[in-house]
């Protein structure tokens, strides 16, 4: 992300217009004066700008009271962040804001779409107070407009940023979550495989089980595939890698549930699954385990 | 590097400690395809726990060991391979076929145990 680098921006602004003796006054003398203007009339150019946001129908998801409880802090960070050209603040404060208002469902355009606004509800009250004196309000503009470009950008990135976070986030508890590697008896694993297989989620898989394997000092691992819907070349050649890499840790795999699709297609492709232990569904290959492991699963009433 | 070949009952245990040279290996099949008959052993364990390197020389020579044992009227089993190693051979196609595998010593003295109580 662009670094906020607040000192250029002041001094640029000071070379500008503060360098020229014949001027009235230097640009941090009329950003205090805009400063100032904007904390005097803050009651109603707050007002107004919760108008126009509820107006353009932003921020949908929240009602009139919490819009004019953010729209009163937001307004404070924003003629602070004025005031003394420092943008960290405003920064915490923009991560923070996202970070309440995602879960939300609040999107990036209302984001961006409320400062604007309160920039343009600003930029008015500034062409209001300064009609009469034109030089001047061009003078105040030059000092308004880059600082408040800079706060819309950084609310911006602030909160794009933060949805990436949490979008990251979620990918990792995602990947965590689709591959449990699971024991269902002494020695015997389960594997169930749910979605898409990407070359990524299959290496993390295979991980995962040579693990498991040692770990529990498995014997036999059911690979179950029923909820896999489709499976390309790669993803079927890594399948039949990762039973072969099980067998030299000394377990057994047994696949099931390819559904017919997968089974046309691996045939098609032409991966050798000669060596690979197929069973129809979940059920059959546990009951197959448990006849390799020595296991005779009988009623009660049978075995008394 | 000489890897020591221990008698244990009925088998035999041999323990990889580090990489061996391609020398190295070929004397240890020498002496373990010995000793198999000199101590009348029914079965031979390979111990690689400690190897985290795999090449296609150890693996194929590996495969000739148990292929010569079984030639020699006993039973191999290569116990111990870590998952990273057993992943990276099968994508090198070093698949050890028809090689007895297990995790560690004691699955495969289980395995040998079972063999020679029950001969297929």
């Amino acid at each position: 992300m662009p670094r906020v680098d607040t000192d250029r921006s002041s001094t640029q602004v000071q070379e500008e217009y503060g360098g020229s003796a014949e001027r009235t006054k230097p640009a941090s003398v009329l950003l205090s004066e805009l400063v100032a203007h904007l904390r005097d009339n803050r009651t109603q150019l707050r007002e107004e700008w919760a108008r126009r946001i509820t107006e353009a129908q932003l921020l949908t998801a929240m009602n009139k009271e919490e819009i004019f409880a953010e729209a009163t802090s937001v307004y404070d960070n924003y003629v602070e962040a004025l005031e003394t050209g420092t943008f960290e603040a405003l920064q915490a404060y923009a991560r923070n804001l996202s970070e309440r208002i995602i879960p939300r469902g609040v999107e990036t355009h209302e984001v961006v779409g409320i400062v604007l606004l309160l920039r343009d509800v600003l930029a008015r009250s500034l062409f209001a107070k300064y009609q009469a004196d034109f030089t001047k309000l061009n003078r105040i503009l030059d000092a308004y407009e880059p600082a408040a470009n800079r706060i819309a950008n950084t609310v911006a990135v602030g909160f794009v940023q933060e949805r990436e976070r949490i979008i990251r986030e979620q990918q990792e508890a995602i990947r965590e979550l689709s591959t449990p590697v699971l024991q269902v008896r002494e020695r015997l694993l389960i594997l169930p495989i749910i979605g898409v297989i990407d070359p990524q989620r299959a290496r993390q898989l295979t991980e995962q089980l040579l693990r498991g394997i040692r770990t529990n000092r498995a014997k036999v691992v059911v690979i179950d595939i029923t909820g896999v819907a489709a499976m390309d070349a790669t993803v079927a050649n890594h399948l039949v890698q990762t039973v072969e890499a099980s067998r030299l840790l000394g377990a057994t795999v047994i696949v099931t549930g390819l559904s017919p699709e997968i089974a046309q297609t691996i045939v098609n492709i032409g991966v050798d699954l000669g060596k690979m232990n197929t069973v129809g569904d979940l059920q059959g290959g546990i009951e197959q385990a448990e006849r390799l492991l020595g296991y005779k699963v009988v009623p009660f009433a049978e075995a008394s | 590097m000489e890897v020591p070949i221990l008698k244990q009952g009925d088998f035999l245990i041999a323990t990889v400690q580090a990489a061996l040279t391609d020398a190295d290996l070929l004397h240890f099949r020498t002496a373990l395809i010995q000793k198999v008959v000199r101590c009348r052993s029914r079965g031979v364990i390979v111990d690689v726990t400690s190897l985290d390197v795999m090449d296609s020389f150890a693996s194929r020579t590996l495969r000739e060991i148990a292929q010569m044992i079984r030639l020699r009227g006993a039973e191999t089993v290569i116990v111990g391979i870590q998952p990273e190693v057993a992943f990276a051979m099968v994508q090198l196609g070093l698949k050890l076929e028809d090689v007895a595998t297990a995790l560690d010593l004691e699955e495969g003295l289980a395995h040998l145990q079972q063999k020679s109580e029950s001969p297929a």
